[in-house]
């Protein structure tokens, strides 16, 4: 158990000095934005957090395909950890957006923000995933149930990006356009992809926590029942 | 006809045949339907847009579907009959496309009687709402088949499948109300359409993996 331990340390340590030094470059060095001042920081943690909730949900469901073609039900808790994690990080998303909208437009919830109405649907569905989980008897129909079930996510995901894309064009009045991405200044590009790797990392030391404890729940469960 | 459309079209039959038998589910999906929509004029103020009733006809639509999924796993799950399905000789995915054949079915009894109503409650349905409902049923059926599927297997049948289900039906409401409302029917048209392409691609794909032990 030793080298995975040291691995999500040395995760966690890249995930703090990236973050501390992601976070001050975007509050000292990068330039502030003109339109919203200093609440455009938020872009640093906002974004990067929701890029991580996507990066979760594709890789639950890469486990998901591989727990199909290989039914090895190894596959089963790394996706089941990896949607968990998907959804604390797809909450979190939804937070920050909603903190952000309120700074900038002054409301907490806007329905022509797309971006933030595509996560609140990919969060539903995957909140469904859990009921799933819990409301099935655990073995195989359950690992595969659930398998099938992540593997619909990767595809609701574009689906509805679509739909809310084609519904915003009239449902609701576009009012707001961030497509300034690509074209924002350096030192604001090279702060963002700092953060990003700091969140990256520090999701990838909770997924290992995470999966050791989970497999620790599991082999403790399987003790009981053969002392019982 | 090949051989697997036999096999789908002779377990398709056998659904019709025990809704014909049984009339379990039909007349509770026509009777919740017309209620919804009575209960919907009461539910929107007097000088309500037209669109807002367009919302609400897809709602009615949406939990009518639900109404009957609900039940298009009950013989199998109460007979037993899914695990001597699975032992019989046809390919897994014939028995998810003769249940949504099934389910297409009897939505478009249902929405046969939901149009009219709609037309004589509210207002004039257009050509544009028909094809909408059309494309809809097909992706309803196909997600819905699958995720009863996966509800049957669980403890709570009846409490999971809507939490499974609305959320994969956003976009077709989306699409839905988008083709009755926009100026531009035909890219939401083209939309529901995809939407039945892909979630009917992979439901048929996976389906073999919900129903196997």
């Amino acid at each position: 158990m030793s080298s995975p331990n040291r691995a999500a340390a040395a995760l966690a340590i890249a995930a703090a000095g990236l973050l501390v030094g992601g976070v001050a470059l975007a509050i000292f060095w990068a330039p502030e934005d003109v339109d919203q001042g200093f609440s455009q920081k938020i872009f640093f943690i906002h974004v990067p957090v929701a890029l991580t909730a996507y990066a979760f949900f594709g890789f639950g469901a890469w486990k998901a395909l591989r727990l199909l073609s290989t039914r090895n039900s190894r596959y089963d808790l790394e996706s089941y950890t990896a949607v968990h994690m998907g959804v604390i990080f797809g909450l979190l998303t939804l937070v920050t957006g909603s903190i952000w909208a309120k700074t900038s437009w002054g409301q907490w919830w806007s329905w022509g923000e797309r971006q933030l109405v595509l996560f609140l649907i990919v969060f539903l569905f995957y909140s469904a995933y859990f009921m799933l989980r819990y409301s099935t008897d655990p073995g195989p129909r359950r690992e595969r149930n659930s398998a099938v079930f992540a593997l619909f996510g990767v595809a609701l995901i574009p689906v509805s990006f679509l739909a809310v894309r084609i519904a915003g064009t009239i449902l609701h009045p576009t009012v707001f356009t961030h497509d300034d991405g690509v074209a924002m200044p350096w030192e604001m590009f090279l702060a963002f992809c700092i953060c990003l790797g700091g969140v990256l990392a520090l999701a990838a030391t909770f997924y290992r926590v995470e999966l050791a404890g989970k497999r620790i729940d599991e082999s403790l469960k399987e003790l009981r029942e053969q002392l019982a | 006809m090949s051989a697997y459309a036999v096999d789908v079209a002779t377990l398709a039959r056998k659904d019709v045949l025990l809704e014909l038998r049984s009339r379990d589910t039909l007349p509770a999906m026509l009777l919740f339907v017309v209620s919804a929509l009575v209960v919907f004029h009461f539910a929107l103020p007097a000088d309500a847009s037209d669109r807002a009733e367009i919302g609400l006809f897809w709602i009615a639509l949406i939990f009518t579907a639900l109404l009957g999924l609900t039940r298009a796993f009950a013989a199998e799950r109460d007979q037993g009959l899914l695990d001597g399905l699975v032992l019989a000789p046809v390919d897994r995915s014939a028995i998810w496309a003769a249940k949504v054949i099934s389910v297409v079915v009897f939505l478009a009894l249902a929405e046969a009687v939901a149009l009219p109503a709609y037309a004589l409650f509210f207002q004039p349905v257009g050509w544009q709402l028909v094809a909408a409902v059309a494309l809809a049923d097909v992706g309803i059926a196909s997600i819905g088949a699958l995720v009863a599927a996966m509800a049957v297997a669980s403890r709570s049948r009846e409490l999971l499948l809507p939490l499974l289900f609305l959320p994969l039906a956003i976009p077709v409401v989306i699409g839905g109300v988008g083709a009755s409302v926009s100026e531009n029917p035909a890219s939401f048209l083209g939309f529901l359409g995809l939407y039945d392409a892909v979630f009917a691609i992979l439901a048929w794909a996976s389906f073999e993996y919900v129903v196997t032990e």
